[in-house]
């Protein structure tokens, strides 16, 4: 415990670590996200390594001092490669007992709490489930506290900025994010000068959150805790020469969409319909219409999709995102775009499901959706990002191939990716490769289903081209002019044209690499998606032990890559670790017969590290 | 020297496509598309710029057999594929043909959103008060106690006024026709045409097969001039073989009443005149039924405001004048940064 009495201190000595994992937690109007974005900021500008696991209620409102109306926002960061949000918090900065009681649980042994008193009243302790208040008791002897009032601590730091109670309070979470400040040695500049920008207008309120820094960091430098020192440095790591920001998934897939509509040279439409998690896409790209981007929130999931070919009948790069049940309305309309052969993006931001499920929460389960789910032989193009800012190169993939092969690509990606951020180093847009569409407008022998030999692509002539009028539509059309055909010969030779140019698309994409181990050997861990980091963290830990196992990771979920299958077959067990109950598995299996496992998780929640660790362990040591 | 010849004037028969057409043969389609090619040549509408949209349905076979670009997609969802196609590039000239079904059963939601955004096109409903594709179930504009394979003790549900439902959703052009009114629906495809905004034209027609004569008592020839009122902005409502019926509002009451000019003491002047800018009277009189009161055909309601398309291109005109050349480098070097040596 924390000793009340403030004694003055030297710069403490501060222990050198090489990663550390905090988690802020809070009601969700404790500001928690923003204590979190800033911590990463300042984190990102010291030059650590880092990763970022926002979790927050589907609750708007939720009421105050709930288990349910828990915000948390966890960082990963060090002097290393980090490639996940880290499996057990360091430090949990609780401020309240709902905090304290949903986090606990995942707080590594000896781990710190920086608990608030203040918000530790009979009333909240009862809310969360307490019987009495664990700050008083024997129950976090475990852990290292700091309990503090931070209400109290935080009102009196901002008593001159002449604020309302409500407003002075607001301050606590930058009082919190100052005492964490220090316990890393962090620089409070970067939060300061965001501070100021973000409240230009009401200077008073720029300068109380300032002062809460400056008070929470105050405390810390005077602050004793019993067992031992409590302040840290993190090293930079060693990263890539360049320049850097951090990124979201949503921010880097809406800017590849730009991206994606510059390299084919089109213009971007981008209809969606309100939904968690994906509407955020729609926000982003609202707000660049100077790109010449078209965004339409449309009545309904069909009506966004059936806009979006509509616009790319139209001569536009069609795009719309979704998640798992807006996908699912979404499905008859994709079949269209494949039966009449225009190129669509399709983005999935999945989440838990099935049905409504869990909004919030996180899962790669909409895998057999994306590449079986519709009726009829019906086969589309399927790509997955694997990181926040690997969303950005996915996205140019999907226009390339979308408007290469005039077909729907679905773009998977997840709601942990899509709200999680890392650093990314800032690619040139300038220098991205050109893919640019040429229509058609060559009236001789022309039907609108006139093939490219190499691609089987049809012919895109938009409306507004002269001497091509056409007609298209959902009914079958003959191979050879393009009009309406009910012939069964046609049918099997149109059906297998729409299959072979599907899978021609395989020649057209990187062969399969190794992520990281050997080609070949005892074991491979097969993934895509956002579990890319912890497998990969998982097989960097397995072979730091001598362990013979290695990382593929696979973008191209349809067509699979070319040569994926003499790959597999090179290694004595496969190991598929997927957040659902073995959907890339069955396709592997059913694609390559291969006696391939699944290591399965659906909670909402990304993989831990060592859950992969253990899985892979316990068939290899046993 | 270069001769310029002038562009040859397009006919009719320019707007057909070389596809033999497929409806039952007496359909009223027949009729339309013929009104329709005739309205293309009278506007001398570019074919190339001319695109029509359609769901699924008879109707919805409509776009294979005009000369123009045509996109038959799937059920009740031609409005939103012609909602992107208008976004895509305004330039073109978008009209969406559907039918009862496919507009106020599966696509009803659809139908609604453009009219009420007032997206710039053209919504031609073919209305037969019946499914004839999947054989002559009955439709949402089916007149109660309708028998049919679905219902054949009679239909128990309500049916639905398209003419009222367009006013309801907020459209700005609403207009009726009938399919065998060959002079008279290319006047109103027109006014369609010239109305911008979203136009909402209900079209009388007849299911040869599943539904025949569903509107004889007001399209038979001998039936005609007693049972419709063809209205035309600016004129008196009168109606009758004689041109003696007129339609006013009955006095001390919120409701129309067929009178007899030249009885009672009725002249011309107590008869209502047609204001097509008026919504309250447009409301009144697309829900006149027979035998009561004719069927009111025209254009019953038109009144522009700003599209739908202009306003989401004058947002991203904004955008670009005050933004300069957008520069996707820029963007993302927005915010903070930092460089690593």
């Amino acid at each position: 415990m924390v000793s009340t009495a403030a004694i003055a201190m030297e710069e403490p000595v501060r222990e050198e670590v090489e990663d550390v994992v905090i988690r802020f937690a809070g009601d969700s109007g404790d500001g928690i996200q923003i204590t979190g974005g800033q911590f990463t900021q300042t984190t990102a500008l010291a030059g650590n390594d880092l990763a970022t696991f926002p979790d927050f209620p589907a609750e708007i409102r939720a009421p105050a001092g709930t288990t349910f109306g828990v915000s948390a926002f966890q960082i990963h960061f060090g002097s290393r490669d980090i490639k996940t949000a880290g499996d057990a918090p360091d430090v949990l900065v609780a401020l309240n007992p709902a905090a304290l009681k949903v986090n606990l649980g995942d707080l590594r042994d000896g781990g710190l709490i920086v608990a608030d008193t203040g918000a530790f009243t009979d009333r909240n302790l009862k809310k969360a489930g307490f019987d009495e208040n664990p700050l008083d008791n024997d129950s976090l002897d475990n852990y290292r506290v700091v309990a503090i009032d931070v209400s109290k601590n935080t009102l009196e730091a901002v008593k001159d900025e002449g604020l309302s109670q409500k407003e002075a309070l607001r301050c606590k979470n930058m009082w919190t994010l100052g005492l964490v400040y220090w316990l890393y040695d962090r620089d409070r500049k970067p939060t300061f000068d965001w501070l100021t920008g973000k409240f230009k207008s009401r200077p008073e309120i720029a300068n109380a959150n300032i002062a809460a820094v400056n008070a929470g960091h105050a405390f810390g430098e005077t602050m004793e805790v019993s067992d031992g020192g409590v302040a840290y440095t993190v090293s930079a790591a060693e990263i890539d020469p360049g320049l850097y920001r951090t990124v979201t998934g949503i921010e880097a897939l809406s800017w590849g969409l730009i991206a994606g509509s510059q390299s084919t040279q089109l213009d971007l439409f981008f209809a969606g319909y309100p939904i968690t998690p994906a509407s955020a896409v729609l926000h982003t790209l609202s707000r660049l219409k100077e790109f010449g981007v078209i965004t339409f929130q449309a009545e309904d999931e069909i009506a966004a999709v059936c806009s979006a070919i509509g616009a790319s009948y139209a001569g536009n790069l069609g795009v719309t995102a979704s998640s798992g049940p807006g996908i699912a309305l979404k499905t008859e309309a994709i079949g269209l775009a494949i039966s009449v052969e225009l190129p669509l993006v399709v983005i999935n931001v999945q989440r838990a499901g099935p049905s409504t499920g869990m909004p919030t929460k996180t899962e790669q389960s909409d895998l057999h959706q994306a590449v079986y789910g519709r009726n009829a032989d019906s086969p589309l193009a399927v790509i997955a990002a694997k990181s926040p800012a690997d969303c950005f190169e996915v996205a140019i993939e999907a226009a390339r191939i979308a408007t290469k092969y005039m077909t729907p690509v679905m773009l998977l990606a997840d709601g942990y990716l899509a709200n999680a951020s890392e650093p990314w180093r800032i690619p040139d847009a300038t220098a991205i490769d050109a893919s640019p569409v040429s229509f058609h407008t060559d009236p001789d022998d022309f039907h609108p289903f006139l093939r490219d030999e190499t691609t089987l692509s049809r012919a895109w002539a938009v409306p507004g081209t002269p001497g091509l009028e056409h007609r298209i539509g959902g009914i079958e059309k003959s191979y050879s002019t393009g009009n309406i055909s009910y012939g069964p010969e046609n049918h099997q030779k149109m059906t297998d044209t729409r299959h072979a140019k599907i899978d021609g698309i395989a020649k057209d994409i990187p062969d399969q690499t190794v992520e990281l181990g050997s080609q070949g050997g005892k074991m491979a861990l097969v993934g895509w998606g956002s579990t890319f980091g912890p497998i990969n963290r998982a097989v960097q830990i397995l072979r730091a032990d001598g362990h013979d196992v290695s990382h593929i990771h696979i973008r191209h979920i349809w067509p699979l890559p070319a040569n994926l299958e003499s790959l597999l077959g090179g290694y004595e067990q496969i190991l598929v670790p997927e957040m659902n109950t073995g959907q890339l598995l069955t396709v592997l299996r059913s694609e390559y017969l291969l006696p391939a496992e699944g290591v399965n998780k659906v909670s909402g929640q990304p993989f831990k590290v060592a859950e992969i660790v253990d899985a892979v362990r316990s068939r290899l040591e046993k | 020297m270069n001769v310029q010849t002038p562009p040859e004037k397009l006919t009719a028969k320019d707007y057909a496509s070389d596809q033999e057409v497929r409806w039952c043969p007496g359909c009223g389609d027949y009729a339309i598309v013929r009104a329709m090619q005739k309205t293309l040549a009278d506007l001398q509408s570019p074919p190339e710029k001319t695109v029509f949209v359609s769901g699924i349905g008879c109707a919805a076979r409509f776009p294979y057999y005009m000369a123009t670009y045509g996109f038959h997609t799937i059920h009740g969802r031609a409005a939103s594929l012609a909602t992107g196609v208008k976004l895509a590039n305004p330039d073109l000239d978008v009209w969406v043909i559907s039918g009862d079904g496919d507009s106020l059963s599966i696509g009803g939601n659809h139908l609604m959103h453009v009219l009420r955004r007032n997206v710039n096109l053209q919504y031609i409903l073919f209305n037969n008060e019946i499914y004839g594709l999947t054989k002559g179930q009955y439709s949402p504009t089916s007149r109660l106690g309708t028998r049919s394979p679905s219902t054949p003790l009679g239909s128990v549900d309500a049916p639905v006024n398209p003419a009222s439902f367009a006013l309801g959703c907020g459209a700005k052009f609403v207009a009726r026709s009938i399919d065998s009114s060959q002079k008279h629906l290319p006047e109103v495809f027109a006014r369609a045409h010239t109305h911008q905004g979203a136009s909402f034209v209900e079209v009388f027609q007849n299911c040869i097969v599943y539904n025949d004569g569903v509107y004889s008592s007001f399209t038979d020839k001998g039936a005609a001039e007693d049972n419709q009122l063809i209205v035309e902005h600016g004129k008196p409502l009168v109606f009758g073989k004689e041109r003696d019926k007129g339609i006013r509002l009955k006095p001390g009451a919120m409701e129309l009443e067929v009178v007899t000019v030249g009885k009672n003491g009725i002249t011309v002047g107590d008869v209502l005149v047609h204001d097509e800018t008026n919504k309250l009277a447009a409301t009144l009189l697309v829900e006149m039924a027979r035998p009561a009161f004719p069927v009111a055909i025209g254009v019953l309601y038109c009144n522009p405001s700003e599209t739908y398309d202009g306003a989401v291109r004058n947002q991203v005109e904004l955008a670009q004048s005050k933004g300069g050349k957008p520069d996707l480098n820029a963007l993302m070097r927005s915010g903070p940064t930092w460089t690593v040596d």
